[in-house]
């Protein structure tokens, strides 16, 4: 072909072009149309359904909160190691100072606390309080600032001799929030740390709260921030706004009361020089954490690496196996049920057999919760199969049957529940098997039984596979029915992701369990399509 | 699942609303529990406050018990629709913790009591969170069924009745969570009342409360809706269980069951508002008009009426009384009534925020033993 197509040049079109390329050109125009029709299907489902669910499996290891809450923290860590029997150095301490005085301010510590309560116990309740007291600890600046001059307490005063002086014109007696600020030209290289801080404020005060910088005190933070400047830095040159009093301030700062951060976080709560709290927020500090799915198959990330969860907590794994092989065995029980009902609808005439279905269909259309509460009242201690026991003599008072809030009331409610799915597709392959098949094998000699086993019975299979499909995977995700009848050994591992959806909130855990499921159901699908073939699959 | 019913005032109010100059949007949708609770904050306080504000419409939405997650989803996707949601103070905490409920100034926002009394102290020790605006008090508390008890058994007058299967034989209901069930075994096993968080902070507490458990652990039927327990009880299916004082409540006084309330060691529960955060300024504007009224003195004392809880603000008790359609004095079925409340067990909020994961996984280890 090659050669032919060098000697002879390309097939042209009429138009000159290559044919190759102007076909190319109609089919990718045909192709577009296409796409087009089904565009707003596709961003629907896009945007409704593939879209959320990355999110929310994304949940499963991103972790930014910790580096978000605390910024400085984590880079002041970074150099300690947990191991040592040593806590932190001051430095590590004043960062958390900083960031929990933000955060508090912002009202985002009690968050980080919730998140990292999960992996250690008491973290919640450390960063509510610290959240309230850390302004205790800056307020002590505040106040001996205040001692010396009021004026180092006024909104005012601050606005003026830190902002621009054109900013300042501006803000004072705007309406909030006023105008954008703007830190006065060189005031960082005299006051680095309290123009930062100031800054931090006055954007903070602008943005969230929307009120005029210039009519807010400033926070005590700012107080804290300029002790260290004036203890740091030389402010002899500075001949601003306030040089005066910035001069008596530094004069008199020598005298001033600073406890170090470290002690007053360990004065204020003990776990604050503790290496399990300490350790937790250096293990979670980056922006992705295995945590979640190591908690979900019983592992945990703790400040000395991966362990294993401790025996009287593990609970996944054991669930997962149990959701399995429990949705296996549900699905072998509607194939056992369901066949023998499908062949029923498949054979009989027409009359008897749309009465049969509707039979099928009713339980079909009635609602779970119903169907779920009737089986409670049927199989409970004092309810209606045992009560029929009991007056038929079969058992005696003291020996009513257990069947539910265990794993056979879920098995059982479950299989009724699920057993339409079976039914169904395995009626709409069987009535396409035409019957002259069988006739032809008997009439050849085959038993009835060699005949169903030998030629029906392959015949069905692609329902067996489509129902059994539809079945286990409905099953594994079942958590309402498990959860009303069974009890304490028949619930599956959706109940645990409902639970971590709706109570705990640990909705990064709840996505790792997820994951995991999604993953199993994939796999098995893929084990099916290698074993059985997915085109074996009929639907209708 | 969500269920909204619209309800329009019908009077012509004859009440001249207070006028206000600020903005206030006129519809306004509450979350609360849905069922007998939900029917006593309408009758109480919603529909006295529409004939006040004839243009008020206020829709329910019966979301509490997925409230927590489901505001935290509406919050993500910046879309908040609810103006007052109805959480248990476990929840509350969590809510505000989470900054999805908005800090409050109880004696800003919300009325005096009628004793004069500012709205911080009328509350007390009930402002279990700064987002949280009690309402009621209710109880995790048992109930027996004397026909069930073998012959000759006493009638049992102390929570530890679920422990001894010798006297009592039968099974028994409880909530399928760590939560009271943990502090009920501790204490019949002999720690005091006083001292059970503290042991229950060590391995060695918590495993013996879980050996505690052990010991009835077949003996059990878990609950996780506190409408199960009468319905069991009724079936006969336990011969004693854990409810909220309310279900009780109902099932004896409305629907005549022959239960005994068993009101020892009841543990007190909070429920009550909060305000999903960042609500824009009319629709805050009328919240806060709303939940001034609805929770004051005499909105609070209403709502007895209706259902069995206890008021959350000491001066509405003196002003608890008759049940609207019994006619019963409800006075005496309050959990907080003197008689009913020789033995409580004061449920440690912010000891069960910090241990509530970490027990519950052992919790459910335990179960799946």
């Amino acid at each position: 072909m090659s050669d032919a197509s060098d000697t002879n040049g390309p097939v042209l079109a009429a138009d000159g072009r290559p044919l190759k390329a102007s076909l190319n050109r109609a089919l990718r125009k045909q192709k577009m149309r296409a796409l087009m029709l089904i565009a707003p299907l596709l961003i629907f489902v896009l945007v409704a359904f593939i879209l959320p669910i990355a999110d929310m499996l994304f949940r499963s290891v991103e972790n930014t909160i910790v580096r978000d809450t605390l910024p400085r923290t984590v880079v002041a860590m970074s150099s300690w190691n947990s191991d040592e029997a040593e806590t932190p150095d001051e430095a590590v301490y004043r960062a958390l100072f900083i960031d929990v005085f933000l955060a508090s301010e912002a009202k985002t510590h009690t968050r980080l606390g919730s998140r990292l309560n999960y992996e250690t116990t008491g973290i919640s309740s450390l960063f509510r309080q610290s959240g309230r007291e850390v302004g205790d600890m800056a307020e002590v600046y505040e106040d001996q600032f205040e001692d010396l001059d009021a004026r180092w307490t006024e909104d005012v005063f601050w606005a003026e001799f830190m902002g621009d002086p054109a900013w300042f014109a501006q803000a004072q007696g705007a309406e909030d929030p006023g105008p954008t600020f703007v830190l006065k030209d060189g005031i960082s290289d005299v006051l680095p740390k309290t123009a930062d801080a100031y800054a931090t404020f006055a954007n903070f005060v602008q943005v969230e709260d929307e009120d005029n910088p210039a009519a807010e005190d400033p926070w005590a933070l700012v107080h804290a921030m300029l002790y260290e400047d004036l203890t740091e830095q030389d402010i002899s040159g500075y001949d601003g706004f306030g040089a005066d009093l910035l001069a008596d301030a530094a004069a008199a700062v020598e005298g001033f009361e600073a406890p170090s951060y470290k002690s007053s976080f360990i004065d204020m709560d003990e776990d604050w020089a503790s290496p399990e709290v300490l350790g937790t927020i250096q293990a979670y500090s980056p922006p992705f954490t295995p945590g979640y799915f190591l908690k979900a198959v019983d592992m945990q990330l703790t400040p000395d690496g991966i362990e294993a969860q401790s025996e009287d907590r593990a609970i996944y794994l054991k669930l997962f196996w149990r959701t399995v092989w429990m949705s296996l065995f549900i699905t072998g029980m509607t194939i056992l049920l369901g066949y023998p009902v499908a062949f029923l609808l498949a054979k009989l005439p027409m009359r008897q057999s749309s009465l049969l279905m509707i039979l099928v269909l009713l339980p079909f259309w009635t609602s779970l919760l119903v169907r779920t509460s009737a089986w409670k009242v049927l199989l409970q201690q004092q309810g209606v199969i045992n009560d029929l026991l009991v007056w038929s003599g079969l058992i005696n008072e003291a020996g009513r049957l257990v069947m539910i809030n265990n794993q056979l009331g879920t098995i059982i409610a479950m299989t009724h529940i699920l057993l339409p799915f079976m039914i169904l597709p395995l009626y709409s392959v069987m009535a396409t098997i035409p019957p002259s098949y069988v006739r032809a094998a008997k009439s050849l000699g085959a038993t009835n039984w060699v005949a169903f086993w030998r030629v029906y019975f392959p015949q069905s299979v692609p329902g067996i596979g489509a129902g059994s499909i539809l079945v286990f995977i409905l099953a594994i995700g079942y958590y309402i029915t498990p959860a009303l009848v069974g009890g304490t050994s028949g619930i599956f591992i959706s109940n645990r992701i409902a639970y971590h959806i709706s109570s705990s909130l640990n909705w990064g855990l709840a996505a790792a369990l997820g994951s995991i499921l999604l993953a199993a159901v994939l796999i098995l699908y893929w084990a099916y399509d290698r074993i059985v073939g997915i085109d074996n699959v009929k639907l209708g | 699942m969500k269920l909204k019913t619209i309800l329009m005032g019908t009077a012509i109010a004859g009440v001249g609303s207070i006028a206000s100059a600020q903005e206030m949007t006129n519809d306004m949708t509450l979350v609360s529990w849905g069922g007998a609770y939900q029917d006593s904050q309408q009758k109480a306080y919603a529909e006295p406050y529409m004939e006040m504000n004839p243009d008020v419409s206020i829709s329910w939405d019966e979301s509490s018990p997925e409230a927590v997650a489901k505001l935290r989803a509406m919050n993500e996707a910046g879309n908040v629709t609810w103006d007052l949601v109805d959480v248990v103070a476990a929840d509350a905490i969590r809510l505000c913790d989470e900054g999805l409920a908005m800090e409050i100034d109880p004696n800003e926002i919300l009325a005096e009591g009628d004793d004069g009394s500012s709205a911080e102290d009328d509350f007390g020790d009930l402002l279990v969170s700064d987002c949280f605006i009690p309402q009621i008090v209710y109880s995790t508390t048992a109930a027996y069924r004397a026909d069930l008890l073998p012959e000759g058994a006493p009638a049992p007058e102390s929570i530890c009745a679920f422990f001894d299967t010798d006297t009592y034989p039968g099974q028994r209901a409880l909530e399928q969570r760590p939560i009271n069930n943990m502090e009920w075994a501790l204490l019949c096993d002999g720690v005091a009342k006083e001292d059970i968080y503290d042991v229950l902070e060590t391995e060695e507490g918590q495993d013996r409360a879980f050996a505690k458990l052990d010991t009835i652990k077949d003996d059990i039927v878990w609950w996780s809706a506190a409408a199960e327990p009468p319905q069991l009880l009724a079936d006969g299916e336990i011969v004693m269980g854990s409810s909220y004082n309310g279900r009780w409540f109902s099932a004896i006084e409305e629907q005549g069951q022959p239960f005994e309330m068993l009101w020892d060691a009841q543990v007190f529960d909070l429920d009550g508002w909060i305000i999903p955060a960042g609500l824009p300024d009319d629709r805050l504007n009328r919240v806060l008009d709303f939940v001034e009224y609805a929770t004051d003195t005499q909105r609070l004392a209403d709502q007895a009426a209706y259902i069995s809880y206890g008021p959350a603000r000491a001066s509405s008790a003196p002003l608890v009384g008759d049940h609207a359609e019994l006619g019963i004095p409800m006075g005496p079925h309050m959990p907080t009534a003197p008689a009913n409340s020789e033995n409580v067990f004061v449920y440690n909020y912010t000891w069960w925020a910090d241990y509530r994961d970490d027990l519950d996984s052992k919790f459910q280890a335990w179960l799946a033993q």
